[in-house]
């Protein structure tokens, strides 16, 4: 049976099946628009953390590393009793839509990158800090020059944000609902195939994510790699 | 290398200093300093480990705020203005770019025009050796290499006090006689140098007044020959006897 699988799983990803297709574009879209969302408010909060000083900051510092590692379930959770229609964000009608499983990743992958980038920053930070302020290079001027010159550490932390959105299935089920054609997506359909037996579909999907995911690493790997080589 | 006739109007010298006192969490690191810094003789900052000499010249560069008292220069700069001083660091700090790169970049936080930032900054390479590696990246460079893009970063900005905080400290002794050229080309040019060391050779070498420090205070201030033949303080005795076989 195994074996069977195999060969219908590699025949639907030659054949370019249009519903797998169709899976795999959405699980891209979602993830893809969450990363956006979630570097454009990562970046700066994590860089923020890094360089000033206020009372609480080893707290939170502690708790941003904590939530790095956050169930996807528990978030997925957190966003359905948010979306639902008793919920405070009812009325907006999310629930079940691919809107809401970008709102549950956002916040999932969230941490991960401020966490990441705000070590980053840091120990940029305390190396540049009074060489840049020597020059005169001062507000605006070091933290731009902090952030290019640091660009490769915080592409790896927003590519490790990726990562776990494009593997995560506990959250995308709860608020996406599974829904054949609107919300279903790799991880999603993995657990569906799987469980009514239908197991080339799950396989192949399954290859294409792993293959996905480690493509990702090695990218970052390799740019990582190169930019040491490069630059020191 | 050539002088620049390019000289803001005032002098910042002399830098006074008026009772600076440093402290973190209660620990007193620079202890009621004052003196005066005058344009022209090299000024050496000289003092064990833990002497607070870092600190000092830190709280002159400005990079630190004394817990009390003043530092005053006689012309003071202002936020966003050209820096007019410049600091060379014990374990220089390079940007993630070529060694030019690297000057032009501080060339332009420092306001100088766009088209005349890559011709100021070979000729600082050239000045210090390094022109043949401009376009290497800057943290690839040894640490002497580094140390010596530092001083070309530092002397391109043709500052008119350069301060030195042990440059020398992490180089073996090749890289460190290029060094002490390259300082006294900067010296020469007509810049302020004041540099920190505790190293007492160097300090011969490359000083003509000492200042001495021990545990925050200053314990002497003498010409550098008055200094090593007849030391006033014990302290200063002490130090130089205890040193001299390493030297």
């Amino acid at each position: 049976m195994i074996i069977e699988a195999i060969y219908g799983a590699f025949g639907l990803m030659a054949g370019l099946d249009a519903k797998l297709l169709e899976i795999v574009c959405l699980s891209l879209q979602v993830s893809l628009s969450a990363v956006a969302i979630a570097t454009a408010l990562a970046l700066p909060l994590g860089a923020a953390i890094a360089v000033s000083k206020f009372p609480g900051r080893q707290t939170l510092i502690v708790i941003l590393n904590s939530l790095m590692g956050l169930p996807p379930v528990v978030v997925g959770l957190v966003v359905y009793l948010l979306l639902s229609r008793a919920g405070p964000l009812g009325q907006l009608g999310l629930l079940f839509t691919p809107s809401a499983m970008v709102i549950a990743q956002t916040i999932l992958i969230l941490p991960i990158i401020a966490a990441l980038a705000r070590q980053a920053v840091e120990d940029a930070w305390r190396e540049y800090q009074e060489q840049l302020r020597s020059l005169g290079a001062g507000g605006w001027t070091a933290a731009l020059t902090l952030v290019w010159d640091i660009r490769f550490s915080l592409l790896t932390a927003v590519l490790a944000g990726l990562g776990r959105a494009c593997a995560e299935v506990g959250a995308v089920m709860i608020v996406g609902g599974n829904i054949d054609g609107v919300t279903r997506v790799m991880t999603t359909t993995i657990a569906l195939e799987t469980s009514k037996g239908d197991l080339p579909l799950a396989l192949g999907l399954g290859v294409i994510l792993v293959t996905l995911v480690l493509l990702l690493n090695a990218a970052a790997y390799t740019l990582k790699e190169a930019a040491q080589r490069r630059y020191g | 290398m050539g002088d620049e006739p390019m000289r803001a109007p005032a002098s910042i010298l002399p830098l006074r200093l008026v009772d600076v006192s440093f402290a973190v969490n209660g620990k007193v690191i620079v202890d009621r300093v004052s003196c005066a810094v005058e344009p022209g003789p090299r000024t050496i900052i000289l003092g064990p480990n833990g002497a607070g000499k870092s600190v000092l010249m830190r709280l002159c560069h400005g990079l630190l705020a004394p817990t009390s008292g003043r530092v005053e220069w006689a012309s003071p700069e202002r936020p966003g203005e050209r820096r007019r001083q410049a600091m060379v660091f014990q374990r220089p700090v390079m940007l993630r770019r070529s060694a030019l790169a690297n000057i032009v970049y501080a060339l332009r936080v420092a306001g100088v025009p766009a088209g005349e930032r890559d011709g100021q900054a070979l000729a600082a390479l050239e000045g210090v050796g390094l022109a043949p590696l401009a376009d290497r990246a800057a943290r690839v460079l040894s640490g002497g290499e580094q140390q010596r893009l530092a001083l070309a970063r530092a002397w391109a900005l043709r500052p008119e006090v350069l301060f030195l905080d042990e440059p020398t400290a992490n180089l073996d002794p090749g890289a460190s006689a290029e060094v002490e050229r390259i300082i006294q080309a900067i010296h020469a040019a007509g810049t302020k140098i004041v540099m920190t060391t505790h190293n007492l050779g160097q300090a011969r070498r490359l000083g003509d007044e000492i200042l001495f420090l021990n545990q925050g205070c200053l314990a002497e201030r003498a010409a550098v020959d008055r200094f090593f033949n007849q030391p006033a303080s014990a302290e200063a005795q002490a130090f130089i006897k205890g040193e001299l076989p390493w030297t």
